[in-house]
């Protein structure tokens, strides 16, 4: 069912890199405002994970990164853009399983290797760019039911 | 299963107060890698991990994870246990190891979030 939204809802967060004590914030605030405006549960579900997982990279890998999104009434854009170091192999990073995290991320509960594989099942469309030494950009949208 | 017969199972503490205890829960994973969490979890299902940092509540949160229990007596900081009283998150410290506890929910009837 469309959103009955008058036209497009916009908004972006600011990530800074290796802050874990406020990881999750930018998502959270995602989340709650597509509860506020009456997205299907599951959406919202996909929503959350997707864009949980790409914040939790910026933080992990990056400097400084930025979410935004674009809410229309039929589907969600989110992008999220980095100052982090890039990735090298794309196809291999989005194997389940592979990953360059360092251990002491992985004592922190992350670096499984399901960030963009977590990223993509929850989406329905999925691109990532990556230059090394740059960045990386994630673009991704779910339809509403 | 109720929150109520999960923590009397697994003589658990009970971290955050004013919580419902009648609860009903319905099915339970197990892991210490929130991604994993997220990649295979089910809504409305119990987190039982050893892991106590605040992006477990985070985890929680955006994967809808009712429930969470700590293993080995784990004590979460007062970080987490403020951030799970705002999204409503009961938290449970149990002094049994993660295969232990998971063991004695699946002896007990509590499926896994994968069913298998």
């Amino acid at each position: 069912m469309a959103l009955d939204i008058e036209k497009p809802i916009e908004g972006s967060f600011q990530i800074i890199g290796g802050n874990f004590d406020t990881a999750g914030a930018a998502s959270s605030q995602l989340k709650s405002k597509l509860v506020e405006l009456g997205v299907n549960e599951e959406v919202i579900r996909h929503a959350a994970i997707a864009t949980f997982e790409a914040e939790m990279n910026v933080i992990i890998y990056a400097a400084a990164g930025r979410l935004s999104y674009v809410i229309t009434p039929t589907y969600i854009e989110i992008k999220i853009e980095d100052m982090g170091p890039g990735i090298e192999d794309i196809e291999q990073a989005m194997q389940e399983g592979y990953s360059t995290a360092p251990e002491w991320v992985r004592a922190m509960g992350w670096g499984a290797g399901m960030g963009l594989p977590n990223m993509n099942k929850n989406s329905d469309t999925f691109k990532v760019d990556s230059v090394v030494g740059e960045g990386t950009s994630i673009e991704m949208t779910m339809n509403f039911p | 299963m109720t929150l109520k017969e999960i923590s009397r199972l697994l003589d658990a503490n009970v971290i955050n107060n004013s919580i419902d205890m009648d609860m009903d829960i319905q099915s339970a994973c197990s892991a210490d890698m929130m991604s994993t969490v997220m990649y295979y979890h089910t809504a409305n299902s119990l987190l039982i991990t050893g892991l106590a940092q605040p992006s477990v509540i985070r985890t929680a949160e955006m994967a809808g994870i009712k429930a969470i229990v700590f293993v080995l007596d784990k004590k979460p900081d007062a970080t987490l246990i403020e951030l799970a009283g705002l999204k409503d998150i009961p938290l449970l410290s149990t002094p049994y190891c993660m295969y232990t506890a998971s063991g004695k929910l699946f002896e007990a009837g509590m499926p896994s979030c994968l069913g298998k």
